[in-house]
C-alpha cells in the first residue's frame, strides 16, 4: 500500500484510534533518564523533541530536536512485553494425597506499541523463532498474538548502532502493522497488514506525494551511512569456534564485571531459569521462570561443577553463541546490531571490538 | 519430542522403592493418569525432569527397559537440595514427571553389531537400560562388553547383576575400582586400562559411554587410538537443565541445546567441545 501522510497536528488521531479500536497503548516516555516504553493514554504522553547521545558504557538525552522519534533506542526493547522477565509456568497444589498440576492463563489484552524500531522488531523474529518452532510456548504465544506494532524507520543512529552492517535496520522492513517516517512536517504511514489498514484507514491521512517518500528515504538512507561501528556481514561461527582458546577471551574478562547487563538488554537473548516457589502452608508451589544470563554461575552449575567457572568462559559463550551459535541453531547470527549492549555495559565492553580483536593473530601488532 | 513440549508436570506415583546401597536409590513410576499412561514411550537413554513438590525438578535417566513403558525406572543418587527428598519418597506417593526428553543410544542403529559399554560410578545408570534392552533381544546383538568402573568398591551398585551378566556366553563383564576394599573381584585402577583386558573390534562395534567426562574424554581417545571411528563412540552428556526441551538454554554446549540434541552425541559431533575446557 502507498504511503500515506499524516500532518504534525493530527499526529493526536493515531493514539486516539488505537485506544478507540481496543488497544492499551506503550510509547516512548522518560524514566530515570532514559527513554523506555511506557503506557501513554494521548499523544502528548508521549516525550517530544528529545536526542540521545550513546557511547559505551553511557547513555544520555538531550533536548533540542522538533521531532518525536530523533533517537535511536532505549534500554528496553520489546522482549519483556513477549518473554516476560518473570511469569509462572504452571502451578502445583495437594490435592487429597495427590498433585493436581495447572497452568494460568496469561493475563492478556490487546496492546499496541508505537516506535518499534528495525532492530527491536528483527530481535522479537528472532524470539518468535526460538518459542514458536516446535511446540508453541503458550504464554509467549498469547502475549505476541495480541501485538500490534507501530515501528518508526531510523533517521537518527546512536554512535553505538551497527544494524546496517547485519541486515536489520535502519528501515523497519516486516513484522509491524503500521510503519512510520518522521519528516519536520508530519509522518508517512504504511500499513504491514489488515489490522494496520484498518487503523490508517481511520487516521485523516492525505496524499503523500513523491517528494516527501524522496527525502524520508533519504533520511533512512543516511542513517545507514551514518552508523560508525560495524560487524562483519559474514557468517562468524567458524571464525569464533576456531579461536576458543584465543589469548583475548582473558583480556575482556578484566574488564568484564560478569553483571549479565548486556543479556538483559539484549532483544534476542532467550535463557531463563525456573525456580519452585511454595507458598507457606505447602499446599500450593508455583513454577516461576525468570530471565538468567549465561553470565552466572547457576547458568552452567551441575552437581558439585559450575561448567563455566570464570568471567572468561562466560564471556567467550556469550559471543560464541550470540555470533556463532545461533547459526546452527537458528539459520542466522543473534546479533541485531542494536549496539544496547555496548551502551548499557558498565565497563563499555564492545563486540564489535572483541570480534575485531579476535581476528589479529595473538602477540601480533 | 519436539522443542518446547512437555512442559507442563504430569502426576506420577512411586510403585515401587528399591534400595540399592546407601545412598541410591531406585524409583519405579507410574503416570496416574490411565490416558497419559498409555501414550507414554522412550527410548533407553532418555532421560525426565522429575519434580518433588515445593522444591524443585531434576534430570534422571530412565533405566527401566522401554517395552514396559508404565513402569518407569529411575536410580538416583542422593546429592542434593532435590535428589534428597527425591530418594526419601515412599512407595505411593506422588510426584511430578515431565518427559521423556532428548535423543536415546542408537540401538537401532547397533543391531547386528557388537556393543561395548563403557561406564563409570552411576554412570551406569543411563545404559542399564542399554544392557537390559540387549539382554531381552539377545540375538539381535553381537559380543557385549560391559566395563564398569568405580572409585571405591563398595560403590558398586547390582553386583548380583553383573554376575549374572557375565553369565551370558557372548557378554564380557570387566569391572575395575580405583580404590577396591573389601572382596573386590575385579581390576585395580581405571576402567579404561580394562581395554588391554578384553577382545575389542574396531569397525564391528558401537560403543556407550556414560559417567563423569574426564572419564568418557579418555575413554574416547583410548578407542579412537585403537582404531575405532569417531562415529561409533556415544557419550550421554551431563548439563544443567530446567527446561528439557529446548528453551531456558542452559543446557548448551556449542551449537547444541544438550536435551534436546543429546544427551546422547557421537562423539564425532561433540568431542572437540569436549577438550576446551569451560565450555
Ligand atoms: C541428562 C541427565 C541425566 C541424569 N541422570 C541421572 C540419573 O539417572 N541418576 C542420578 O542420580 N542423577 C542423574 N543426573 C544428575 C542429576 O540431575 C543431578 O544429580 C541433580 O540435578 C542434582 O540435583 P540436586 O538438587 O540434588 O543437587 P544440587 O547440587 O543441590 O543442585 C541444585 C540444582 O542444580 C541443578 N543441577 C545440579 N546438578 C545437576 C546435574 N548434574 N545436571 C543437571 N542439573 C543439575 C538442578 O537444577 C538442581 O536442582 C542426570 C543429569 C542429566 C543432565
Ligand atoms: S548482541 Fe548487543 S548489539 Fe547485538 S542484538 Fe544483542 S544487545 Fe543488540
Ligand atoms: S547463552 Fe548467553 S548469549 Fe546465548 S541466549 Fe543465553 S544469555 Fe544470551
Ligand atoms: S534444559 Fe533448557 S534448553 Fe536444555
Amino acid at each position: 500500500m502507498a504511503d500515506r501522510f499524516l500532518p504534525r497536528d493530527r499526529f493526536p488521531a493515531l493514539v486516539e484510534a488505537l485506544r478507540d479500536a481496543g488497544y492499551r497503548c506503550l510509547g516512548p516516555r522518560v524514566r530515570e533518564g532514559a527513554i523506555v516504553m511506557e503506557e501513554v493514554e494521548r499523544a502528548a504522553d508521549l516525550c517530544f523533541g528529545l536526542r540521545d547521545r550513546q557511547a559505551p558504557g553511557s547513555y544520555r538525552l538531550e533536548e533540542g530536536t522538533g521531532r518525536h522519534f530523533a533517537w535511536a533506542n532505549g534500554p528496553t526493547a520489546l522482549k519483556p512485553l513477549t518473554f516476560v522477565p518473570r511469569e509462572t509456568l504452571w502451578r502445583a497444589r495437594r490435592e487429597g494425597g495427590g498433585l493436581r498440576f495447572e497452568a494460568p492463563e496469561p493475563e492478556v489484552g490487546p496492546l499496541a506499541v508505537i516506535g518499534a524500531r528495525a532492530c527491536d522488531l528483527a530481535g522479537l523474529a528472532l524470539q518468535d523463532r526460538h518459542f514458536l518452532e516446535g511446540e508453541p510456548d503458550p504464554f509467549y504465544k498469547a502475549r505476541r498474538e495480541r501485538l500490534f506494532l507501530v515501528a518508526v524507520n531510523c533517521t537518527h543512529p546512536a554512535d553505538t548502532c551497527f544494524c546496517a552492517s547485519t541486515g536489520d535496520g535502519p528501515r523497519a522492513e516486516h513484522s509491524f502493522d503500521l510503519v512510520l517516517s518522521e519528516l519536520d512536517e508530519g509522518f508517512l504511514v504504511a500499513a504491514g497488514g489488515p489490522a494496520g489498514a484498518d487503523i490508517l484507514a481511520a487516521l485523516p491521512t492525505e496524499e503523500a506525494g513523491e517528494e516527501r517518500n524522496r527525502r524520508a528515504d533519504a533520511e533512512i538512507e543516511a542513517a545507514a551511512q551514518a552508523q560508525k561501528r560495524s560487524l562483519p556481514s559474514r557468517n562468524l561461527r567458524d571464525f569464533l569456534f576456531g579461536r576458543q582458546e584465543h589469548p583475548r577471551w582473558e583480556e575482556v574478562a578484566e574488564r568484564c564485571l560478569s553483571c549479565g547487563n548486556c543479556t538483559n538488554v539484549c532483544p534476542t537473548c532467550f535463557c531463563h531459569s525456573q525456580e519452585t516457589v511454595p507458598d507457606l502452608e505447602g499446599e500450593v508451589s508455583d513454577q516461576v521462570r525468570q530471565w538468567d544470563s549465561c553470565f552466572t554461575s547457576g547458568h552452567s552449575y551441575i552437581h558439585g561443577i559450575v561448567v563455566r567457572a570464570t568471567t572468561a568462559n562466560r564471556y567467550r559463550q556469550w559471543l560464541t553463541h550470540k555470533l556463532g551459535g545461533w547459526h546452527d541453531q537458528f539459520g542466522r547470527s543473534g546479533c541485531v546490531g542494536c549496539g544496547r549492549c555496548i551502551t548499557w555495559c558498565p565497563t563499555g565492553i564492545d563486540l564489535t571490538e572483541e570480534v575485531a580483536a579476535l581476528g589479529e593473530e595473538p602477540g601480533g601488532a | 519430542m519436539r522443542r518446547g513440549g512437555a512442559w507442563l508436570p504430569r502426576e506420577a506415583e512411586v510403585a515401587e522403592r528399591v534400595e540399592e546401597s546407601p545412598g541410591i536409590v531406585t524409583l519405579r513410576l507410574r503416570l496416574t493418569d490411565p490416558e497419559a499412561r498409555r501414550q507414554y514411550g522412550f527410548q533407553p537413554g532418555q532421560f525426565n525432569m522429575l519434580g518433588v513438590f515445593g522444591v524443585g525438578e531434576v534430570a534422571i535417566s530412565i533405566s527401566s527397559d522401554p517395552g514396559d513403558p508404565e513402569r518407569i525406572g529411575h536410580t538416583i543418587r542422593r546429592v542434593g537440595r532435590v535428589t534428597n527428598p527425591l530418594v526419601a519418597l515412599d512407595e505411593g506417593d506422588r510426584l511430578g514427571l515431565r518427559g521423556p526428553f532428548g535423543r536415546g543410544w542408537p540401538l537401532d542403529r547397533s543391531e547386528g553389531r557388537d556393543v561395548l559399554v563403557v561406564t563409570g560410578g552411576l554412570g551406569c545408570a543411563p545404559v542399564v537400560s542399554v544392557i537390559e534392552y540387549i539382554m531381552a533381544r539377545r540375538s539381535r546383538f553381537g559380543r557385549l562388553t560391559i566395563l564398569q568402573g568405580v572409585k571405591h568398591g563398595a560403590d558398586l551398585i547390582w553386583r548380583p547383576r553383573y554376575e549374572a551378566w557375565a553369565r551370558d556366553p557372548d557378554t564380557e563383564v570387566g569391572l575395575a575400582a580405583d580404590v577396591p576394599g573389601e572382596n573386590w573381584p575385579g581390576h585395580v585402577g581405571l576402567v579404561t586400562e580394562l581395554f588391554d583386558r578384553v577382545r575389542l573390534r574396531p569397525g564391528r562395534t558401537a560403543v556407550m559411554m556414560c559417567g563423569p567426562e574426564p572419564m568418557m574424554r579418555a575413554g574416547a581417545r583410548e578407542l579412537v587410538a585403537r582404531g575405532f571411528p569417531a562415529d561409533d563412540l556415544w557419550l550421554s552428556l551431563e548439563r544443567n537443565h530446567h527446561c528439557g526441551n529446548g528453551r531456558c538454554g542452559h543446557c548448551q554446549l556449542g551449537p547444541y541445546f544438550v536435551c534436546h540434541d543429546g544427551p546422547v552425541f557421537a562423539y564425532s559431533q561433540v568431542g572437540s567441545l569436549l577438550a576446551i575446557p569451560g565450555l
